[in-house]
């Protein structure tokens, strides 16, 4: 069934797509399955992050963009992502409104997709849908999140370029967002350019930026420990072909003013990560993350998993009792522990490679 | 395995301009825990399938206050089971008159909320249909 399934997703059949993108979302038993058997099909798409402050415009921005990019007749795939509320785990995803216009052109797909606020799951799942997308043939995917805290900062990282978009006028109390988030811009985007106050927000992003970047040079020349990406920064120079200073670029997204120009600076970026031979390592980093976030889960997930066992009971009556001290007891535990670990999981390996032979 | 939120598609078809309604109710399934994928106002059928083949819902509500059902309900049917999606059960919020109800039947709407249905009755409805529809 998954065979069946992932045939049809790599030939770019949109039903397969959408399945396909449930089981990653739902954390299926299958979608394993799915990410093994595209995964030597993956990281051709260029990913593009848009993240920000609520309501700045980022759907908008993107409904318009996505229309630059089908005139040059590329497919393109725009993954939302909306926080799931930590009360109810219900979400309202609202992002599509602005985008219902490409119904009928086969050539764009928009998913929704809720946080569903798992403890490291959201980075995955995203890397995973990602995946599912680039399998299924769309050179372009952007990304759209919004940009309130540590998690959506995880996210935007997965992109190849990221967006920052910022509005006039939205107060004092998104300063500090702004702030953090314009640490990840490749690029910065002063949406609704034709609102009252925008000469003002941009000269303070600029100011905000110029202190970003002198930061980071000050920080490349007191390390010099010979580190390859410490390095680079030590060298930055602006107009040296091996640096990439953020710029800003003001749009109004609902007329599409500035959107043609914002694609061309992606472009750039991309040409810039590929020219410099960035785009290895930005691949490797991203692997390494990976790899790192999923061990960690993996582990913690086993762990709480024997964690309520009879032996942590044994050891809280102990402690009770007063007959143990808590880090004897968690030395014990986590020895017990562990060889519990070992064992169920070379019961299944075991189980995979019998069940596996398809 | 787990249970995973339910997800559904609320539109609003026609081309009147209202979608307070639908709005309310988006919220309120969201505060039922369930993931609602909103979009908006004067939705083509051909936009209602496209959203709900891409967003892989479980069922797909549509606010129909203009009386037009009648006609928007079989294009929109038709529209989904072009794109194969002749399970996906309807919804219809709004003003619909008791003789209609048969009819919206054969078009696979699974549940009709007059004005004034009580919350949690929608939501228990909700919930019926999807385990129903997943058997
Ligand atoms: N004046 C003006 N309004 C704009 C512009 N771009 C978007 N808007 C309006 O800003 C509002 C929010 O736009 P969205 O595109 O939904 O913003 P968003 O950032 O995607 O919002 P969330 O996803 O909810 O965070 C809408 O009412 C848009 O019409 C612009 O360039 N100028
Ligand atoms: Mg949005």
């Amino acid at each position: 069934m998954v065979a069946q399934l992932t045939r049809s997703l790599l030939e770019g059949d949109r039903p397969a797509l959408a399945r396909a993108l449930t089981r990653i979302e739902n954390h299926d038993e299958r979608a394993r399955e799915i990410i093994a058997s595209i995964f030597p099909a993956t990281g051709n798409a260029r990913i593009i992050g848009i993240t920000g402050a609520p309501g700045t415009g980022k759907s908008t921005l993107v409904n318009e963009w996505v229309k630059v990019i089908r005139a040059e007749g590329e497919p393109v795939a725009i993954l939302a992502i909306d926080p799931s509320s930590p009360i109810t785990g219900g979400a309202i995803m609202g992002d599509r409104v602005r985008m219902q216009e490409h119904a009928g052109d086969a050539g764009v797909y928009i998913r929704s997709m809720a946080s569903r606020g798992k403890l490291g799951g959201l980075a995955n799942a995203t890397r995973d849908a990602i995946r599912v997308l680039d399998a299924a043939g769309f050179p372009y995917i952007l990304l759209e999140t919004v940009g309130t805290g540590q998690s959506e900062v995880d996210v935007a990282q997965l992109a190849h370029t990221t967006i920052v978009v910022e509005a006039p006028g939205l107060g004092d109390e998104v300063q500090a967002i702004k702030a953090g988030l314009l640490e990840i811009a490749d690029i910065v985007v002063l949406n609704k350019a034709d609102r009252p106050g925008a000469a003002q927000t941009l000269r303070s992003l600029q100011q905000m930026l110029a202190l970003g970047s002198s930061r980071m040079e000050a920080d490349g020349i007191t390390h010099h420990t010979g580190d390859h990406g410490v390095n680079m920064t030590a060298e930055k120079k602006p107009g040296d072909a091996a640096v990439w200073i953020p710029p800003i670029i003001q749009t109004v997204a609902r007329e599409g003013d500035g959107v043609e120009e914002l694609w061309q600076l992606v472009k750039s970026h991309i040409e810039y990560l590929q020219v410099a031979n960035h785009m290895v390592d930005w691949n490797r980093r991203q692997l390494a993350q990976e790899l790192k976030e999923r061990l960690e889960n993996q582990w913690l997930e086993r762990f709480r998993w024997h964690m309520n066992g009879q032996a942590f009971q044994q050891q809280v009556d102990r402690l009770a009792e007063g007959s143990i001290d808590p880090f004897t007891a968690v030395d014990e535990l986590l020895n017990h522990t562990l060889a519990e670990v070992l064992e169920s999981s070379t019961a299944l390996t075991g189980t995979h490679k019998g069940g596996g032979a398809r | 395995m787990s249970k995973h939120p339910v997800r559904i598609l609320i539109a609003k078809p026609g081309l009147d301009g209202h979608d307070r309604g639908a709005k309310v109710i988006a919220r309120m399934l969201r505060d039922a825990g369930m993931e609602v994928i909103y979009t908006g106002l004067r939705q083509t059928p051909e936009m209602i399938a496209e959203a709900a083949l891409q967003e892989d819902v479980d069922l797909v509500g549509l606010s129909i206050l203009s009386g037009a059902h009648t006609s928007l309900v079989p294009r929109i049917r038709e529209k989904m089971n072009e794109c194969g999606l002749e399970a996906i059960p309807l919804l219809l919020g709004g003003i619909i008159p008791q003789d209609d109800y048969e009819s919206m039947q054969a078009y696979g709407v699974a549940s009709i909320f007059g004005p004034g249905t009580r919350a949690d009755a929608i939501v228990s409805e909700i919930e019926t249909i999807v385990s129903k529809s997943k058997q």
